[in-house]
């Protein structure tokens, strides 16, 4: 296998958007290509992350109409990729192997997603779809609903008052809004407190409003290259140095939640790749599309042993400046979480970070970084670990 | 081969007040709701079996923001059967009755009847949990 590298990266603001996901696409993707200092024509294939474009924009096949917009060549495979909310880091993976095996040189990879565009009730439908249709989907449970089960689960096996993982569940949200204040492209950049939490309306007991991500608009992309190709695109690439995918069934079968199994052996798989450990992550971009699922996936990437992730968030050992700065460009919570484009988003900020681009939101000194994305049931989970 | 209990035949088990599953020669272990193998070790030789649809519960919510076709609020929870498999279901409970923790309660399975909608592939039919401690 060969070594890739990521050449450029673009990004839209995130939020609600009148842009169409082809134009939305467009714009990262051409500051991608830009950044790269390619053409669109140089681009070889096309892995686009896209979960409900259908029932957005009543769109199928959206990815060679991106790869058309965008100029690419004709004879450039445009695949659409779908994960559920991991569906732009199932993507990336796949751009990686094709690169990394010497198929192609230079891939355009990336995400899109417009999900203000069904509004709540059918978006909460579309959502819930990530669940087993035939066995759980007819209970009416949605995704706040599955996190709300962790979340009782998780109060349960620890012994932790539920009152005590609240507040530590609403610590997750004010530090992320508080990075997210620092990010230019996040779609909410204003500082709340835990009280703005706890008196937010219950969305699925014990998970309220503030504990969830937003539903959003918005695309990023990522252009990789073989390491040779790379080099003499940009001075100083930012290398794939490891990646890791697993999947698994519905949450019925999963049982135990607390526990995300695919996380961990995909956490595994991209350490082994890249022949690290925990410890040596500096800045982790980590899927919190509800408060505590940014609290299970930092034990799962074993950053904290299990049950006591909690307790670290309200140390300020997940904060910019602490031991394991989690999620600088705001997370999901307040940057937005525009399914198809979120693995993508996530790239971007550890790219970014690792160039020493983040200004405000800069973790000093980083050099490895991680990237952690969840899809369905718990079902997908992706893992990749970058480095300079 | 042939699928050894469709989603179909569980529902329409579910309807008839019966809890299907497989029983694993390999292994002894339960599968419900059904799977083409055993869930614990992958064996193909399973027999259908009725469960005694009795369980307790492992965690619960109760929905507030419910999907297009659902009306809120309404609990739904994982509940452990006495036979090991898991299933995700509706606890008939008033969503803000002072019934205090759920967890640890013992259950019975029911069923409830889901009018075929957009998506749905038809008819569903959701379990349904009855608290009976």
């Amino acid at each position: 296998m060969r070594r890739v590298a990521v050449a450029g990266v673009g990004m839209t603001k995130f939020g609600v958007s009148e842009k169409s996901q082809v134009e939305m696409f467009a714009e990262a993707a051409m500051e991608a290509i830009d950044g790269s200092n390619l053409k669109a024509r140089d681009i070889q294939a096309l892995y686009l992350g896209n979960g409900l474009g259908d029932f957005e924009e009543g769109q199928m096949n959206l990815a060679p109409l991106c790869a058309f917009e965008l100029g690419l060549p004709v004879g450039a495979p445009a695949v659409r990729v779908e994960g559920a909310c991991a569906s732009a880091s199932v993507a990336i993976r796949e751009a990686f192997i094709w690169v990394a095996s010497g198929f192609y040189d230079v891939v355009l990879v990336g995400g899109v997603e417009r999900a203000t565009a069904m509004g709540t009730p059918l978006a909460t439908r579309t959502f819930a779809m990530g669940a087993d249709s035939r066995y759980e989907g007819f209970s009416g449970v949605t995704f706040p609903g599955a996190f709300a089960m962790v979340t009782r689960m998780y109060a349960e096996k620890y012994g932790l008052p539920l009152e005590v993982l609240k507040r530590h569940m609403a610590l997750v949200a004010v530090k992320n809004h508080k990075n997210g204040v620092k990010n230019p492209l996040a779609q909410f950049r204003k500082e709340i407190s835990v009280d703005t939490v706890l008196n937010s309306a219950m969305v699925a007991d014990p998970i309220q409003l503030f504990d969830c991500c937003p539903f959003s608009d918005g695309a990023a992309a990522l252009v990789l290259a073989a390491e040779d190709v790379a080099k003499k695109l940009c001075p100083q690439p930012v290398y794939v140095r490891g990646v890791g995918q697993g999947s698994n069934g519905p949450l019925y079968r999963q049982r135990d939640i607390t526990r995300i199994r695919a996380r961990e052996e995909a956490a595994a798989q991209s350490y082994r790749m890249a022949g690290l450990t925990p410890a040596d992550i500096d800045v982790c971009e980590l899927h919190d599309c509800f408060t505590i699922a940014e609290i299970v996936a930092s034990e799962g990437l074993g950053f904290f042993p299990f049950g006591q992730g909690s307790a670290a968030v309200e140390k300020g050992e997940t904060a910019i400046g602490g031991r394991i700065p989690i999620n600088p460009s705001g997370g999901l919570k307040a940057k937005g979480h525009p399914i198809g484009a979120t693995g993508a988003a996530q790239a971007y900020e550890i790219v970014k970070q690792l160039r020493g681009e983040c200004g405000d939101r800069q973790v000093a000194g980083a050099r490895v970084g991680m990237t952690d994305t969840l899809g369905g049931d718990l079902a997908t989970l992706v893992n990749i670990i970058y480095g300079v | 081969m042939s699928y050894p209990l469709t989603h179909r035949q569980f529902f329409n088990g579910l309807k008839e007040g019966r809890l299907q599953g497989l029983k694993c020669a390999d292994c002894g272990a339960y599968t419900a709701p059904p799977k083409v193998a055993c869930a614990e070790c992958g064996g193909r030789e399973l027999t259908v079996v009725e469960l005694s649809g009795r369980g307790t519960i492992r965690t619960y919510t109760v929905i507030r923001v419910a999907p297009e076709g659902f009306t809120a609020p309404y609990v739904v929870a994982m509940a452990e059967m006495e036979e090991g498999p898991w299933l995700m279901g509706n606890v008939a409970v008033e969503p803000d009755s002072s019934e205090g923790s759920l967890i640890g309660r013992k259950v019975t399975v029911g069923h409830r009847l889901v009018e075929a909608g957009n998506y749905t592939a038809g008819e569903g039919v959701a379990v349904t949990f009855d608290l009976v401690d």
